[in-house]
């Protein structure tokens, strides 16, 4: 059996200034390796739970641990660290630094975490080689390396972000709805290069979507309004 | 990481550049307004204080001492009382005396008072910064009706060596040449000093008592016209002045020097000391450079406020930035660096340039300035107070770069990365 790499426990979430839970899960654990598929509703407070799963958001009662760690008992500076020391997050929007070269941005987070920076270099003997294998595995040639972010497609963008988010393997990689913008082969071929990455770094995957005709492909399927044990009206987003 | 942080720095810092230009300009504004109106406070007084140097004291008829230095050194209304030639005498052979200078005034030129002096006044006479009289072309005068004309005169009036001139009674507001029989010729132009030598007729006492020895009570004896050669052949010692400059050979003397004086015995006078004076006066008006004072104020508060507000405005292109810097694993510490290396660096490069600015104006404006207003622009001698308001906008500057910051790491990632339009 894998080792546990997210345990949420007894988890209760509600806004600031709202008396009423929007997210009451007793028990969710995601080991090594594996890949969950979370979809539901919008509104349903996806979003609100990566954030809790990535210490962003702090629970209102229970706990969210990382590793062991749960993210309450960091103080803020050291929850910034802990994320970056072990969570790669894809954003729905990408987020790269557009003025940064591709290899930049896949680099930037080995920049302000020693552990992901020396598991990159163990790996592939340097941090920009680290990173041009990641961007190889995604299908990014070379000659694409030192180009500025913004120069790149849609595609290449969301494959960029994907390198970043493995780069120097965090033991958890979050993907929020990062296939939204992509046609279907594309969408398809950024899934396997995804999903076969992951597993190679053993980290375990969280991705969220609309798309249920992908949750195949995935090793288990969560349905956020199953697993939430309110039953909310209202939506349960910031 | 710190290299890295710099090449980030650098690197977001050309992607804004339009932005980074538009906020390095402002500075620069900024600095130029505020270093140009503390300097123009500054070279106000001292083109004040600068129009007498080297001289340790004053003397004329009891009057008041800022009128006695009024009518002087700046030209300014009137005397009340003359010294007797025989007391300048007496003063000139006290104990202590190196040198005295005196001065005869009343007359005027086209609207510029006319002095007569000894030929002393050009090698003696000092101003600003013990700076002697210089000659731009010519001579002092030599003979008896010639007259040195200063920059300002020569300037306005298109006057050239060798050009005559006619002199007026008084103040000359009657536009009568009065001594228009006893024409004089330009024999030298004064460099300017930025003082009110510049819009001064100078003439020799000797020339001073020519133009009146036909004239009896302020007015022309009549029937008793006497032509310029024919006053050549009179005794021209003066028999009286206005006022006279007093050099020591020992400044620690001057309050003795000046108690003898005060109690002269032949007549009534008083002595003072200029820098005194100078500044009972700089009291009395003053204001000017009080207004100056606080439109400092006012401008550095505007461009500490501009320099906010054009930060400010781009907050919104800013945050979103360092919301992702922060999402990628970006510390607080990382992030006041990187905002740190850009405000400083920004607003040195805006003060740089305003002071750069301030220097080629203050070259290109300096000869207007002078000749216009007799202000001189010393842009060479930053004072202690110019280099406090660059501080403060250097730490403004800083300040307000560091606010885009606050607000990135207040908002969550959560929100700083999915921004609700």
């Amino acid at each position: 059996m894998s080792e546990t790499v997210l345990d949420v426990t007894a988890l209760r979430f509600a806004w600031p200034g709202s008396s009423q839970d929007c997210l009451r899960i007793e028990e969710l654990r995601i080991r090594a390796s594996e890949s969950v598929f979370m979809y539901g509703p919008s509104g349903c407070g996806k979003s609100t739970l990566l954030s809790l799963m990535a210490g962003v958001l702090q629970p209102r009662e229970g706990f969210v641990s990382l590793l062991g760690q749960p993210w309450s008992g960091l103080r803020a500076g050291q929850r910034d660290q802990h994320r970056v020391d072990h969570v790669g997050y894809i954003f729905q929007q990408f987020n790269l630094l557009p003025y940064l070269s591709v290899i930049d941005n896949t680099m930037a987070p080995c920049r302000f975490s020693q552990p992901r920076a020396q598991a990159a270099v163990r790996r592939s003997g340097s941090l920009r080689a680290a990173a041009g294998f990641w961007l190889g595995s995604m299908g990014l040639s070379a000659r694409d390396w030192d180009r500025p972010a913004r120069d790149l497609s849609v595609g290449q963008q969301q494959r960029v972000a994907a390198a970043r988010a493995l780069i120097g393997a965090p033991a958890l990689v979050i993907a929020d709805e990062p296939t939204s913008a992509l046609d279907d082969n594309r969408r398809n071929a950024f899934l396997d290069l995804l999903l076969s990455s992951c597993r190679e770094t053993r980290s375990a995957l969280v991705f969220v979507s609309h798309d249920q005709r992908i949750s195949d492909r995935f090793d288990r399927q969560l349905l956020l309004p199953r697993l939430n044990q309110v039953k909310v009206e209202t939506e349960c987003e910031s | 990481m710190i290299r890295f942080l710099l090449s980030l720095a650098l690197r977001s810092a050309w992607n804004r550049r339009f932005t980074l230009a538009l906020t390095v300009c402002s500075i620069a504004l900024s600095s130029f307004m505020l270093l140009g109106t503390e300097r123009l406070r500054t070279d106000l007084r001292g083109s004040f204080t600068s129009a007498l140097s080297g001289t340790d004291l004053i003397v004329g008829a009891r009057t008041g001492s800022v009128q006695l230095l009024l009518y002087s050194v700046f030209r300014i209304g009137a005397a009340t009382n003359n010294l007797r030639w025989s007391s300048v005498q007496a003063i000139a052979g006290q104990q202590g005396v190196a040198w005295v200078i005196p001065l005869s005034l009343g007359d005027s030129h086209r609207g510029f008072p006319v002095l007569g002096t000894s030929k002393d006044y050009f090698s003696l006479f000092h101003y600003g910064n013990r700076q002697a009289l210089r000659m731009r072309e010519g001579r002092p005068f030599a003979d008896l009706f010639e007259a040195v004309v200063g920059a300002e005169v020569a300037t306005r009036l298109g006057y050239h060596l060798g050009d005559r001139i006619a002199l007026s009674h008084g103040s000359g507001e009657l536009g009568l040449t009065d001594h228009a029989d006893k024409p004089f010729v330009v024999s030298g132009i004064l460099q300017s000093t930025g003082t009110p030598v510049d819009r001064t007729v100078h003439i020799s006492l000797q020339a001073m008592e020519a133009l009146h020895v036909d004239w009896f009570a302020g007015a022309p004896f009549p029937g008793a016209r006497i032509s310029a050669d024919k006053a050549r052949e009179m005794n021209l010692q003066p028999k009286a002045v206005t006022a006279l400059l007093v050099g020591l050979h020992n400044r620690a003397a001057v309050f003795s020097a000046q108690r003898s004086i005060n109690g002269f015995s032949e007549e009534p006078l008083m002595a003072i000391l200029p820098g005194v004076a100078l500044d009972e006066l700089w009291d009395v008006i003053g204001t000017g450079e009080k207004a100056l004072l606080l439109m400092s104020g006012l401008v550095a508060l505007v461009s500490m406020a501009g320099l906010v507000s054009v930060v400010l405005a781009s907050l919104g292109e800013r945050r979103r930035e360092l919301a992702v810097l922060r999402a990628v694993g970006a510390n607080p510490r990382s992030l006041f660096f990187l905002l740190t290396v850009e405000g400083v660096l920004v607003t040195a490069c805006g003060i740089v340039l305003g002071v750069l600015a301030l220097a080629a104006a203050g070259l290109a404006l300096g000869p207007w300035l002078q000749a216009s207003y007799g202000l001189t622009v010393n842009l060479d001698q930053p004072t202690q107070l110019q280099g406090l308001l660059l501080l403060g906008l250097l730490a403004c500057g800083w300040l307000a770069s560091l606010y885009p910051g606050w607000r990135a790491y207040r908002l969550s990632l959560a929100d700083g990365l999915s921004p609700r339009s």
